[in-house]
């Protein structure tokens, strides 16, 4: 299809300007732009049949599966969508008094609250605009507080090897030094490695739990017991919270400082840019080191106050304060009972696609997982020359989005599937029957499978030359 | 699988050639660039930077993941090899020429391996 520039012709608008009814004035040759503006030019109509077009090269969780492990792509009820559409939630103004936006500051402190009592923290930030941000936020919170006791020899970060490569970045960008320890056969964190790893350097360590193959770490409490003992902090990545929510709390496992994904585990819509929210928590401990902008109890109602020693701002005012009103709409229609029942059914689906294909495909790892899984396509890859990414585009063919490939790095030719709990058992089934159907291709006719995919908009993309030769600007 | 006589081996799959003023070249190994798959992207150190055994100098990504490339020795780096910057498929195409740095003032080395030896290696790996 072309680009909305190559569909542009010269002298066609959509726009019909009334007259201008008030004085015009010209702004100086310094503040003039010394080239015109290459837009598009283009009719209404055709801006419409454009991105119509794009939507049908896409596929969303409204068209189909879209198991992407780590991910988490449940489906947005439309009623935060509803929620968020609301006149005095988007017809605001960040500048706006305070005594005028009293329900926008509720909205932000009921959340607040419950994301609290959900994950065990005492207080929480909205600002970071998404994930890596609230990690970033989250490890200058620890640095403040190390820099506060005076502990500047505490400069480095101990992240899993099964880590989200953000991880060891945002601890770099925050100005730490990464030590990686190996996991143990379980995929889980080596006790004795990590009791090597720690020490009067030790800031703090980073953890998902479950982590990113899918497994609850038994071992948590020793884990967070081996840093603190050692003088460190424990930051909790949030990338997996949707396996446990309302059953076990990151508080009570230890964590001093949390991230959540409001964009993943509360359901608001992402992958296709954002936006996101990456809200902190904290143990009170931490409450003064938060970011401008915390909203507290005051005497004439809810209002913006500056926390002690905070950080500063991360980001403007509310942050994005829309997926902020999806979460909550969603923790409200959920309700006490709703929010451990997703998780538990997140698990079971896992749980149950992991069962059905487990005597097809390799398993990374042997017993129940939480609401992901791990398959290893080594042995597949070995024998017929069929890669993950050759099944990823297979399913592509069939209406599914693939799962996470190659990742978590410590599992060769990764497949990792995260069916999330808002899919059907119906759904469930025929995605196995694909899986399974893909797998007997793989075996009688492996070379079909480098051709994939076939139906699709675009066939195989190369990869390669994308990343080697990036074109990210029109130029005519 | 291409593996030179002459060259020594690490266990972390680089090659090291020594030169007879005692510097050494080191690069990535046949089996490393074809495990790894197309790299798009290297980074290397910088002139005068050190380098430690058995410690991380460079990382190369494909389109896959980002891997570390480990230093077989400890030294100062004389010369980076800046084709590689632009045009790291050279890995892949020529990956014996295609020398990651040069590393003079070397101090130590990591128990490395002969050709037959690595070859040994890296058929236990697969």
């Amino acid at each position: 299809m072309q680009l909305i520039f190559e569909k542009s012709r010269e002298g066609i608008g959509c726009s019909i300007l009334p007259p201008c009814d008030v004085d015009t004035v010209s702004l100086s040759d310094g503040q003039k732009r010394k080239e015109s503006w290459n837009l598009p030019q283009i009719a209404e109509v055709d801006i419409s049949r454009h991105y119509k077009e794009l939507v049908k090269r896409v596929h969303g969780v409204n068209d189909g599966f879209y198991p992407l492990g780590s991910c988490t792509m449940k489906y947005n009820p439309q009623i935060n969508e509803e929620a968020a559409r609301l006149s005095g939630f988007t017809g605001i103004h960040p500048l706006q008094p305070e005594n005028t936006v009293q329900g926008c500051l509720e909205v932000i402190k009921e959340l607040e609250t419950y994301l609290c009592e959900i994950t065990g923290m005492d207080g929480m930030t909205m600002q970071p605009a998404a994930g890596a941000h609230g990690e970033f936020t989250g490890l200058l919170l620890i640095k403040a507080y190390l820099m506060a006791k005076g502990e500047t020899n505490r400069t480095k970060i101990i992240v899993p090897d099964s880590a989200h490569g953000t991880n060891p970045a945002s601890a770099s960008m925050a100005g730490f030094d990464i030590v990686n320890v190996p996991s143990n056969e379980e995929g889980c964190v080596d006790l004795e490695a990590l009791k090597n790893a720690v020490g009067e350097d030790t800031a703090g360590l980073m953890l998902t739990n479950p982590n990113t193959v899918g497994i609850f770490d038994k071992n948590i409490l020793e884990i967070t017991t081996i840093i603190h003992e050692a003088g460190g902090l424990c930051y909790y990545d949030g990338a997996n919270l949707n396996a446990v929510m309302g059953i076990v709390r990151p508080g009570d496992m230890g964590f001093d400082v949390i991230h959540l994904n409001l964009h993943k585990t509360f359901s608001t819509p992402h992958g296709g840019g954002g936006p996101g929210a990456g809200t902190v928590g904290c143990k009170e401990f931490l409450k003064p080191f938060l970011p401008n902008d915390y909203v507290e109890e005051g005497e004439d109602g809810l209002t913006f106050v500056k926390p002690a020693n905070t950080i500063g701002r991360v980001k403007e005012f509310y942050g994005n304060f829309l997926v902020a009103v999806k979460a909550l709409a969603y923790i409200k229609t959920l309700g006490k009972e709703g929010i451990p029942e997703a998780s538990t059914n997140a698990v079971l689906n896992a749980n149950y696609m992991r069962v059905c294909l487990k005597d097809t495909y390799d398993m990374a790892y042997e017993g129940i997982c939480m609401h992901e899984f791990v398959m290893t396509l080594e042995k597949l890859h070995h024998d017929k020359d069929v890669s993950a990414l050759d099944v990823a585009k297979m399913l592509l063919d069939n209406g599914i989005h693939p799962p996470t490939m190659y990742f978590p790095l410590i599992v060769h030719e990764a497949l990792m599937i995260e069916p999330t709990e808002t899919e059907s058992k119906a759904t469930l089934d025929h995605a196995v029957e694909v899986f399974k159907n893909i797998y007997q291709t793989a075996m009688e006719d492996p070379e079909s499978l480098h051709q994939c995919p076939k139906t699709t908009p675009v066939g195989r993309l190369d990869e390669v030359k994308a990343a080697r030769k990036p074109i990210l600007k029109y130029e005519a | 699988m291409n593996t030179p006589k002459e060259l020594l081996y690490a266990k972390s799959h680089e090659w090291v050639r020594m030169e007879e003023d005692g510097s050494a070249y080191i690069g990535l190994t046949d089996y490393a660039q074809d495990a790894l798959g197309d790299l798009v992207f290297v980074n290397l150190p910088e002139v005068d930077d050190e380098v430690t055994a058995g410690e991380v100098f460079a990382d190369v990504e494909s389109v896959k993941a980002v891997s570390d490339v480990y230093s077989p020795v400890t030294g100062k780096v004389a010369e980076i090899n800046e084709e590689l910057l632009d045009a790291p498929e050279k890995i892949n195409e020529d990956p014996y020429g295609a020398w990651f740095v040069k590393v003079t003032d070397i101090t130590d080395k990591e128990e490395l391996l002969s050709a037959e030896d690595y070859e040994k290696v890296c058929e236990e790996e697969a």
